[in-house]
């Protein structure tokens, strides 16, 4: 049992590093509250409250994520103050143009992601444990850039006219962006736990194929442009349910990825034991357990997203469950993976099975996030008001 | 979370066996898939569409085979019901079989352990100690309690048995899990329309299938105020009220009854300075004996209203029945008169009479405002406000119907302004459309004057008499018979026109005429035939010097011939002119009533609770037993957790480390 101590890092940080990020947390939502609190109504205040205990007990044992949150807000705020008032500095002004308007940010997140994926491989491959430290920060930065777009896209929707203004998870385009940021993040957040890098390739290779389809529908359907919403998405539920939503998606994306490398290395030990993939790759048991700590967050937070929708659906369209395919395809979903973990928790069934099962979760998933939207209608479309 | 090696004995009774069946977890998962396969189907047919569509898109065959199947409607279909029903009752089984030993699983801290189980067991470590049996077991039992573990000590016969445990309320999050499946599934029950359809079955209720006033739907029909849950929608145009709403149910209607009146004050659409809707608003009034005053509110999108239960949505809009005053245009022989003038309103039929032809009009649309493409740009992005417009049918004694699309304001078109009407014979097609040029004054007036003429058949025959003698005059030819048939052959060109245009004089010049003369003598009669309809049309026109003003004459003619010509495709004997409107919406609410909702709520948060409690409050155990050993003490450790035993192993390793500092020196 010894050799495998070091597989998990669940070391705290120091109390002053852990007490000065809880401080400032707490400090920038009582500024938030202060400074806003005449035109927040009490959603705005709890969303204010939750986010900086969220970010406090994200970030009290986790550097990394200490200093992308830093970074995020750094760079937010000065995109934010070279635009000023004028929306039209996004493509003159330097610092905007190349690096900061949100349409910059997400083509470098763009870049570095791609960069960051083949660099994983490359020190998989090599076994050059540099390579995939280079790969870490590359992939902490295009999350940050990612993040930072996302920001910027905020604060650039309330330039084009107040009444346009809205968080950037109302479309698709938003939350690919969402969706990349959101998994690489819970992977971080695991290859710090499980003290391995090896695994990031896989998971980085269903981001760039989001950054891919990203790019196609941002150069060849001009979906970047930003939209005013439509009186349905005008809601505050918009701001919880969505991330909730791509929180579960991007959990169960990476336990997919985790289950091809599971289902490669598993493959490549009865074939070629003492090959690249199955010495390289971490051991099965522990892929199996990651497997298995991806999907049960996922469905945690897949069911709390499940039910706000249900709470947003009862003030928006009449009642809180209405068997539009949206609604229903979460609820296959839901019990797909419900029916996983029924088999791993009671059944004890692990390794092949679940690591396939788990892939085909993933396409079960695609298809609730982008299949309904493309092939069925319903009430997510928002044809009829 | 049922073990089931755990309860399965030997020689069940029935009884037992399908308990055990029911409650298994092959069962649940297999019910997990079952329900989410069977889901499937509704997302790919739309459900609830009227029969009619389902019938066109399947055909009879299969539309009665899925019919009978229930696919229109999977989720109240009884099949599907029946997965929903044995799901709960295998969760309940489960629940009921597994709670006592979960809750007792809660608080037992295993005092019955031995030192050989524990021993035997993954973790597991023993140490000696200098310090004595009753210090240690403070040191460790207090070490313990510091970490969150709750501790028991048992006097043992070669020892003291120290047990503890952390995270018990891991169970309750099965439990809650559980429960919760079953509450939410109870509390949809409550709000399904279930006790509908066995009241209908019961033959308590019928739907309705027929286009009937409200009032006149008949009781069996209708639904009295209850406790029962609705979905219901209503219609309601500005200005007016309504007491009921109405159920859609297959391919017919329920109402049903609410315990106060809604008004609608004022319907509102804002847009945003692109043009895409930002809000759509209802202001109502709540009318309810037990309130004071009414209740007036403003409900929009993701705001509706909550009244003692009911919620009450803004869901859709339509017309609400705008006023419009028409001016009939006859376009047939009653040519010349003043137009008919009457007043109708959107949705409302009544009978047009043209001397011995009669139709029925429909007035089916109307819209305030038209933002097209324009069709005298090129850039097909280019829009223009084409202004109000309305839409009809003229239905003919046999049933048959064209559609009409007439616009009110004139539409500038190479520099001239028509009066433009659309016509389709199916909803397939695209509109075809009629320019009718507008005269001086910007009215009909000189269209309809030289309709007239074209209709006079004396004044016809007179001019084209006077045009055969000038055509034979100038050639000098005198002969009864030429001057018969050339005057009949203006006459008649005149009259084929007026029948189909100049299609019709096309065909008849390929028809009759030989093939070798059918270029010159065809050219020939067209301009013979646009001669006549000049002088025709010029015959009723003051004569006039200037120059500027025969152009625009000419310009008129030629338009206005062009219209005539394909009267013939337009196919109706009027032409209804808008000339005011009193533009009414109508608001679409939907009125809910769901005396189940809190149910599934609390179910919802059971659902949220129990899982994180499942998935991230591991229970973990520690015992350990102390003896005697020499001047010190002997120590054996043992720790289980029953979630994340990677966390654990690294756990179990920091914890035995400190109680080994706790505990007194190591002697190991």
């Amino acid at each position: 049992m010894s050799n495998r101590i070091n597989t998990l890092n669940i070391e705290h940080d120091s109390a002053v590093a852990q007490w000065s990020w809880r401080g400032l947390m707490a400090i920038a939502a009582i500024v938030l509250l202060a400074l806003y609190s005449s035109v927040f109504d009490s959603y705005e205040i709890a969303i204010v409250i939750f986010t900086a205990v969220s970010l406090a007990l994200l970030g009290q044992n986790w550097s990394g994520f200490r200093r992308h949150l830093i970074a995020v807000v750094l760079l937010s705020f000065l995109a934010i103050w070279r635009y000023g008032h004028d929306l039209a500095l996004g493509e003159t002004d330097f610092f905007l143009s190349y690096i900061l308007a949100s349409q910059s940010s997400f083509m470098w997140m763009s870049a570095l992601f791609v960069m960051a994926t083949v660099a994983y491989f490359a020190g998989l491959f090599m076994r050059s444990s540099f390579i995939e430290k280079v790969a870490s920060v590359l992939t902490w930065s295009a999350t940050t850039m990612g993040m930072v777009g996302l920001m910027v896209r905020w604060r650039e929707s309330y330039l084009i006219s107040p009444d346009v203004g809205h968080i950037p998870v109302s479309n698709l385009y938003e939350v690919f962006i969402l969706f990349a940021v959101i998994t690489a993040l819970l992977y971080l957040f695991y290859e710090r736990r499980y003290q391995t890098r090896s695994l990031g390739g896989f998971v980085l290779l269903i981001i760039s194929a989001a950054v891919a389809f990203q790019l196609w529908y941002t150069f060849g359907k001009g979906a970047h442009e930003i939209q005013p919403l439509v009186p349905a998405l005008q809601s505050y539920w918009m701001k919880i349910h969505v991330p909730a939503n791509f929180v579960g998606y991007g959990a169960f994306a990476m336990a997919a990825m985790i289950g091809v490398a599971y289902l490669l290395k598993s493959w490549r030990e009865t074939t070629k034991p003492q090959g690249l993939l199955a010495t390289a790759l971490p051991d099965l048991s522990m892929m199996d357990d990651l497997m298995y700590k991806s999907i049960a967050l996922g469905f945690a937070f897949f069911t709390v997203a499940t039910i706000l929708g249900a709470l947003w659906a009862a003030e928006a369209w009449g009642g809180y469950w209405s068997w539009d395919p949206k609604e229903t395809w979460a609820l296959i979903v839901w019990l797909n993976y419900a029916a996983w973990l029924h088999m791993r928790m009671t059944k004890g069934w692990h390794g092949k099975p679940m690591a396939w099962w788990a892939v085909i979760g993933l396409f079960v998933t695609l298809f609730a996030f982008l299949g309904v939207n493309m092939f069925l209608s319903g009430l997510h479309s928002y044809g009829t008001l | 979370m049922s073990d089931d090696s755990r309860t399965s004995t030997p020689r069940h009774s029935l009884g037992q066996r399908i308990f055990h069946f029911l409650g298994s977890m092959d069962l649940a998962i297999t019910l997990l898939l079952a329900l989410a396969i069977a889901s499937i189907i509704g997302t790919v047919l739309q459900q609830n569409q009227p029969y009619t569509d389902y019938l066109i898109k399947f055909g009879p065959f299969w539309f009665d085979v899925f019919e009978s199947a229930g696919l229109y409607d999977v989720y109240s279909s009884l099949w599907f019901l029946a997965i929903l029903t044995l799901l709960v009752i295998s969760t309940s089984v489960c629940v009921i079989r597994h709670t006592p030993s979960m809750i007792k699983d809660m608080w037992n801290l295993r005092t019955h352990v031995q030192e050989k189980s524990l021993k035997a067991m993954h973790h597991s470590q023993e140490w000696d100690v200098n310090s004595s049996v009753d210090e240690s077991v403070n040191n460790l039992a207090v070490e313990l309690g510091q970490q969150g573990f709750r501790v028991k000590q048992t006097v043992k016969e070669n020892g003291i048995l120290i047990s503890s445990m952390r995270g018990g309320m891991n169970r309750l999050g099965y439990i809650f899990t559980h429960v919760a499946i079953i509450i939410i599934c109870l509390g949809g029950l409550l709000d399904s329309n279930l006790p509908l359809k066995l009241a209908e079955w019961q033959g308590r209720i019928q739907i309705e299938t027929r286009d009937l006033p409200t009032n006149q739907v008949p009781a069996i029909s209708r639904l009295p105020v209850g406790s029962n849950a609705f979905r219901g929608s209503i219609h309601i145009p500005e200005g007016r009220s309504s007491e009921v709403a109405f159920l859609a149910m297959r391919d017919g209607y329920l109402v049903q009854e609410l315990p106060f009146k809604l008004e609608v004050k004022d319907f509102r659409i804002e847009h945003y300075a692109t043009g895409q809707p930002k809000s759509f608003e209802t202001d109502l009034v709540l009318y309810d004996d037990e309130l004071e005053q009414p209740l007036e509110v403003t409900i929009s999108v993701n705001h509706p209203l909550i009244y003692k239960g009911y919620a009450i949505y803004q869901a859709s809009f339509s017309d609400g029945g705008t006023g419009l005053s028409l001016e009939a245009w006859p376009l047939d022989s009653g040519a010349g008169h003043k137009p008919f003038i009457f007043d109708t309103k959107v949705f409302e039929n009544r009978q047009m009479h043209w001397g011995e032809e009669s139709a029925r009009l429909e007035v089916l649309s109307f819209r305030p405002f038209n933002i097209n493409p324009d069709p005298t740009e090129e850039d097909p992005d280019k829009l223009r406000n084409f202004g109000p417009s309305f839409g009809f049918k003229l239905r003919s004694k046999t049933g048959e119907a064209r559609e009409y699309l007439n616009y009110m304001l004139p539409v500038p078109r190479n520099g001239r302004e028509f009066y433009l009407s659309g016509v389709r014979s199916s909803p397939t097609e695209e509109f075809g459309y009629l320019y009718i040029p507008i005269d001086s004054e910007g009215g009909l007036t000189a269209f309809n004057q030289f309709l007239k003429r074209l209709y006079d058949d004396e004044l016809v025959d007179s001019i084209a008499h006077k045009m055969m003698l000038e055509t034979l005059a100038s050639v000098g030819d005198k002969d009864d018979d030429l001057e018969q048939s050339l005057q009949e052959s203006l006459t008649g060109l005149v009259a084929m026109f007026m029948k189909g245009g100049f299609t019709n004089v096309a065909t008849f010049i390929e028809t009759t005429l030989p093939e070798a003369e059918q270029d010159t003598l065809g050219a020939a009669y067209v301009s013979m035939l646009r001669e006549m309809l000049a002088r025709i049309y010029f015959s009723g026109i003051e004569p006039t010097e200037s120059d500027v003003d025969t152009e625009q004459q000419l310009t008129f003619l030629q338009d206005a011939v062009d219209a005539i010509g394909s009267f013939s495709r337009y196919d109706s004997p009027v032409y209804f002119l808008l000339a005011d409107f009193e533009h009414v919406e109508a608001s679409g609410l939907q009125v809910t009533h769901s005396p189940g909702k809190s149910t599934v709520y609390l179910g919802c948060a059971l659902l949220t609770i129990g899982v994180f409690l499942l998935f991230y409050l591991p229970q973990r155990r520690f015992w350990a037993i102390v003896k005697n050993k020499g001047r010190g003490a002997n120590i054996v450790l043992a720790g289980m957790s029953n979630r994340n035993p990677r966390e654990f192993d690294l756990f179990f390793e920091q914890i035995s480390e400190q109680l080994k500092q706790v505990s007194g020196n190591s002697q190991q």
